[in-house]
């Protein structure tokens, strides 16, 4: 099985989130990046069917120079070769027409990604994908197993529960918790991503349908207010009275 | 020209979600000298549909094929794609679900739209730009972003549009049929399994949450956060420690890999506020923190916080909603 997994180059979870004077960049200075955490469940369920039935697990990223250390990162818990798209990854639809291009060069039988990623939370580009290819997605996924070398099991998340579908290859799967436990990488896996292809490629199609203008914070919480516990139920009436959320 | 709004039913009601995206649809609409439509799908009766009309739509379409109950995402684009090119569709409102952001994207290709999904407010226009603001980084920061396609397609955040109550009158509500075949509904689940919720609110649609974290010890205690629950009308949900050790399913999970929730009200029992917990409640109204640990960062994005034993604090709390 040829397995295609999408990783987006994000924030990690603890940064500080600041943009450049004029508000219209992320500022990247002092940033830690890692691989989306979503992405990881992604990549992991890719792996562990690979060990299981056999295939080919290529990682493929849409970014500049700088996302090379986590796509060696990707190879080294266990994907088989790597391509990047040499690209800023403008929006989503840019993105989804570059992972298109892509796949209809390879033929993947799956095709699988984060739900989201935690930087722009766009939940967009596997539905695009999709789309653009005229193929299944199931969004969100939190189980993915084989029952044959040509079908799917799936379970969906929905609102209020859960679907169970059954889905022939080629589809779009975006993972969410708990499709798989994220590995990290050990030493050999580290060693041998050194040598395995990482390809590098220019970007092909129409563009962008999105123009990011700027960026803004929240404006900051006034305080927190203290109730003594010995008087908690007085939480109450203050969330009635006070904040009026009762 | 005019602006579609999809609306989902659910058990013979339209779902709350829904109502937030038609008062935004109408208000988009108001804004665009145009009138508002919605495409109505799913389980829902037709009084409901024409009650629209006081969040300000004026028409309603209404497919009531059965097989569109349970979601099936090629059927529901024909659907909608239908509709947008019926009604000149230039602009086309969703709820930021599940359902609304696979459709948005997949829609966005087939009408060559730009997409936003993650929308907290209405649009800014003038002239031919139409600026919208999103959430992103995990509610760390906001990004307004310029929708230049020619179809402009909105996914809005839940809870974050005040449901408007006498936008108008009766929507007029108008049977709607796209003649779909077996083929559109080859990808229908096999099996759907609902979620028991006791009587109680589903989580994402909850505008009161009570979470629970380590602090409560086992899960033979969480009867303080249901009871809690109970007594406020909320939606129960807890941490990633929680669910990872099993004492609570992992639907109810709420955090940067669980599910992101933006309730009124958020209250944080024995969890400690690590900020991939943060990441999934930071747009939480107000946020309320109970902890034995003055330190827990959680006390930081708190509205009202108490100090102290769970143990203690929590029945007190039971008892004086209990009251209400």
């Amino acid at each position: 099985m040829k397995i295609l997994v999408c990783i987006s180059n994000v924030p990690d979870t603890t940064s500080k989130i600041n943009f450049t004077g004029d508000g219209k960049s992320f500022d990247k200075n002092g940033v830690q990046f890692v691989i989306n955490p979503w992405d990881e469940y992604a990549l992991t369920r890719a792996i562990e069917l690979k060990e299981a039935k056999g295939g080919t697990v290529t990682v493929l990223n849409v970014g500049e120079a700088d996302t090379e250390a986590n796509i060696r990162k990707a190879l080294a818990i266990g994907a088989d070769d790597a391509i990047r798209v040499n690209a800023f990854p403008k929006d989503a639809m840019f993105v989804a027409q570059q992972i298109a291009a892509i796949a209809k060069e390879n033929s993947y039988d799956l095709i699988l990604m984060g739900k989201e990623s935690i930087d722009f939370n766009g939940s967009q580009v596997h539905g695009m994908v999709g789309e653009l290819l005229g193929i299944p997605v199931i969004f969100p996924a939190f189980k993915l197993d084989m029952i044959d070398d040509t079908t799917a099991r799936l379970e969906r998340e929905i609102e209020g529960g859960k679907e169970v579908l059954e889905v022939k290859l080629p589809f779009v799967a975006s993972a969410q918790q708990p499709m798989s436990e994220p590995r990290i990488p050990n030493m050999r896996g580290i060693m041998t991503a050194r040598t395995k292809p990482l390809k590098v490629v220019e970007p092909t199609g129409e563009g962008a349908q999105t123009e990011y203008a700027s960026f803004s914070k929240p404006e900051k919480k006034s305080g927190v207010r203290m109730i003594d516990a010995e008087n908690a139920g007085e939480l109450i009436s203050l969330l009635r009275n006070e904040a009026k959320v009762l | 020209m005019s602006v579609l709004v999809l609306v989902e039913g659910f058990n013979g009601e339209i779902k709350k979600s829904s109502l937030e995206a038609a008062s935004y649809g109408s208000q988009v609409a108001n804004a665009l000298g145009t009138e508002a439509t919605a495409i109505a799908i799913g389980e829902v009766q037709e009084s409901a549909l024409a009650a629209l009309g006081a969040q300000g739509i004026t028409k309603v379409l209404f497919d009531d094929d059965a097989r569109l109950h349970n979601f099936v995402a090629e059927a529901y684009l024909k659907v909608i794609a239908q509709a947008a090119s019926q009604e000149s569709a230039k602009v086309i409102i969703f709820s930021n679900t599940n359902i609304g952001a696979a459709l948005g994207s997949r829609l966005a290709v087939r009408l060559n739209g730009s997409l936003a999904t993650n929308v907290t407010a209405l649009p800014v226009i003038s002239g031919d730009s139409f600026t919208v603001r999103r959430g992103v980084f995990s509610g760390k920061a906001f990004a307004d972003v310029n929708l230049t396609g020619d179809v402009k397609i909105v996914a809005v955040k839940k809870n974050s549009i005040d449901i408007s109550s006498d936008a108008g009158g009766t929507a007029s509500v108008e049977k709607f049929s796209v003649g779909l075949s077996d083929a559109d509904f080859a990808f229908a689940p096999k099996e759907t399994v609902m979620q028991e919720t006791d009587g109680g609110v589903l989580l994402p649609e909850a505008e009161i949450v009570v979470s629970g974290g380590r602090g409560l010890k086992g899960p033979e205690n969480w009867h303080l956060v249901e009871d809690l629950a109970k007594a406020l009308g909320a939606a129960t949900a807890c941490s990633k420690p929680v669910s990872d050790q099993d004492w609570r399913p992992h639907h109810e999970h709420v955090g940067q890999t669980g599910i992101t929730i933006s309730p009124n009200l958020y209250i944080a029992i024995g969890i400690s506020g690590a900020i991939q917990h943060l990441a999934g409640v930071n747009s939480s109204k107000v946020i309320v923190v109970i902890n034995k640990d003055p330190e827990a960062p959680f006390f930081k994005a708190a509205d009202y916080g108490i100090v102290g034993d769970a143990f203690e604090i929590v029945p007190k709390l039971i008892e004086a909603a209990r009251a209400l």
